[in-house]
């Protein structure tokens, strides 16, 4: 059996499904939130990838690039942010996040 | 193929340049001066932003495409340009007195007003998947960092880290829509992607236009998914909350547009489906939500799903004219918006700011002018002729019925009367009710954004014309 386009597109909307559970799902921590964001961008450069070399395109794999690096000043942010909630309630709990209803 | 980047060909970007050299320098300026003169890089940041404003006006009419055909400037992205950028000066100018008076004089707010802004500057120009992405992000890493700025507050941080969480898996999904699309057209430019859905989509691409589309409704807020939106709205600093309320809905309506205008005009009658059932639920939503609400920011923050969902009307007509209506929508949403979060904004007493709507009782007593303009506004925000906010409703209900959208158009006009309710209410509040204590006086800068707005709002009937025919201009150049 050769491993062929639809496998890579199925491992990543795989592992997007795992992330949005992940985000949702979970009652636990934050962090896990953050890795499940990770785990989204992560399906999204597989998808990228896997097209970019099906097409013969450069323009994917660019763009998978591109990702990884905005990737990265998103999780920055997010621990920066996670760290000031933590300062301030000492917790990083999700149900813990309930200062307003919504 | 090697284009020698030359001053002419940057010319068109000079905004973006004022935008991202300010944004450095004051950066920079900070630093050096240490903690003596924040208040001052503040506003050295709303002139960068007024000198970007300038800049937009100084762009050469007609449409010019930069980078390969990443980015396009036409009259389209200058109007949305010009409206951003007020939007952004006019929130960092009602925020000077708030940070000096909670002692959140920091340098770092301004610059990160100049950031975002820049990457709204870079998401309405943005003609390909790529730049979209990056100027996505950048208005968005930049106020998730404001949306926490208090970081001894622990509701700012919240309100940081509930933006942050949700705003993340937005992006998350408009990229895997984003990479499914390319996958399935084989190009990231929107005009190639308008080629090759031409004859109609695989089901492949439909979901890639899905995700695409719930990225944009997360940015914009429309129901359902609305539900970082109150929270938000409510626990960042009140300046912050009208700095997103105003700006980063323009620049995310506007990429919206664009992206189904020019990427996917071929399968409209797919994507119109979807943006008629946001539309009607954000409506619906934001006139019934809001009923109950005690705190004025959260009421604001029900009251802009609602104005979003009206904003999509235009859009759902996917006509010219609905396209204008969008643009004049947002023009005098932003007015609106501005002039109500002054008044929050001056909502202060006893050295705290309040934010319940029952503290706003007899103000027509204690504080007349200012109750006045409040009304003006709230009856506006609600759609009542002849100010301003009728006739933005006007317009893209007059396109919906062009465009035979008569059920869209009359739960539209059904949902602006119910909504019409918790404004009302508000305006008795005020003129009815047992005044309650004085606020302190209102700071001279509210003041004038106030006035401003508020006669804007007052005078747009007698006088339209420049507004609609720029928005006019601008809707015909994306088709």
């Amino acid at each position: 059996m050769t491993i062929g386009l639809g496998h890579y597109l199925a491992v990543a909307a795989i592992l997007f499904t795992l992330g949005i559970f992940g985000i949702f799902l979970n009652r636990k921590n934050v962090i896990i939130i953050l890795m499940s964001i990770e785990l989204i961008l992560l399906a999204v450069n597989i998808n990228l990838v896997a097209f970019s070399a099906h097409l013969g395109d450069i323009v994917g794999q660019i763009y998978a690039l591109i990702v990884l690096t905005v990737a990265a000043a998103e999780t920055a942010i997010g621990l920066a942010i996670l760290v000031i909630f933590y300062r301030n309630r000492g917790t990083i709990a999700v149900e813990d996040i309930n200062l307003m209803k919504g | 193929m090697t284009e020698l980047v030359t001053p002419e060909i940057m010319q068109p970007l000079l905004p973006e340049l004022v935008l991202a050299l300010g944004a450095l320098a004051m950066l920079m300026v900070g630093v050096a001066w240490r903690d003596r003169h924040d208040g001052l890089v503040n506003v050295l940041c709303a002139l960068v932003l007024a000198a970007a404003a300038a800049a937009v006006l100084a762009i050469p009419p007609g449409r010019q495409a930069l980078f390969g055909g990443s980015l396009v400037v036409d009259d389209y992205a200058r109007f949305l340009k010009l409206l951003t950028l007020c939007g952004s000066f006019g929130a960092l100018v009602i925020s000077l007195d708030y940070l000096a008076l909670a002692r959140q004089q920091k340098f770092e707010y301004g610059a990160l007003f100049l950031l975002s802004t820049l990457g709204m500057l870079l998401l309405i120009s943005a003609n390909d998947l790529v730049a979209l992405y990056l100027g996505l992000e950048l208005m968005s890493l930049s106020l998730y960092v404001v949306a926490a700025f208090e970081r001894d507050n622990a509701r700012s941080a919240e309100a940081g880290l509930k933006y942050f969480v949700l705003g993340a898996l937005s992006s998350g999904m408009l990229l895997y829509g984003a990479s499914l699309i390319y996958g399935f057209t084989g190009t990231v430019s929107f005009s190639r992607i308008a080629e090759a859905t031409q004859t109609g989509a695989g089901i492949g691409l439909v979901f890639g236009l899905v995700f695409l589309f719930v990225g944009f409704c997360f940015k914009i807020s429309a129901v359902p998914f609305h539900m970082w939106t109150p929270d938000v709205y409510e626990g960042a600093p009140t300046p912050v909350t009208a700095f997103f309320a105003a700006a980063p809905k323009v620049a995310a309506i506007a990429v919206f547009v664009r992206a189904a205008m020019a990427a996917f005009p071929g399968i409209g009658h797919e994507w119109q489906q979807i943006v008629v059932f946001v539309s009607i639920a954000s409506m619906a939503l934001g006139s019934f939500a809001a009923i109950g609400q005690r705190n004025i920011k959260r009421l604001m923050a029900y009251s802009s799903i609602g104005h979003m969902g009206y904003a999509l009307v235009g859009l759902a007509a996917g006509t010219s004219e609905g396209v204008q209506g969008v643009l004049i929508y947002m023009a005098i949403y932003v007015a609106m918006t501005l002039g109500t979060f002054a008044v929050i904004l001056s909502m202060r007493r006893d050295g705290q700011w309040i934010e319940t709507i029952s503290d706003l009782a007899g103000l027509s007593r204690t504080q007349p002018t200012m109750a006045f303009f409040l009304g003006v506004l709230l009856f506006s925000l609600a759609g009542i002729p002849p100010l301003a906010g009728f006739f933005a409703k006007f317009y893209v209900f007059l396109a919906a019925i062009k465009a035979g959208l008569y059920l869209l158009a009359v739960i539209g006009v059904l949902t602006s009367v119910i909504g019409a309710y918790y404004y009302l209410a508000i305006v008795k509040t005020m003129y009815f009710d047992e005044p309650a204590k004085r606020f302190e006086p209102m700071p001279g800068l509210l003041r004038i954004v106030l006035g401003v707005t508020g006669l804007v709002n007052i005078l747009f009937f007698a006088y339209p014309a420049p507004l609609v025919t720029a928005a006019t201009a601008a809707a015909k150049s994306l088709f």
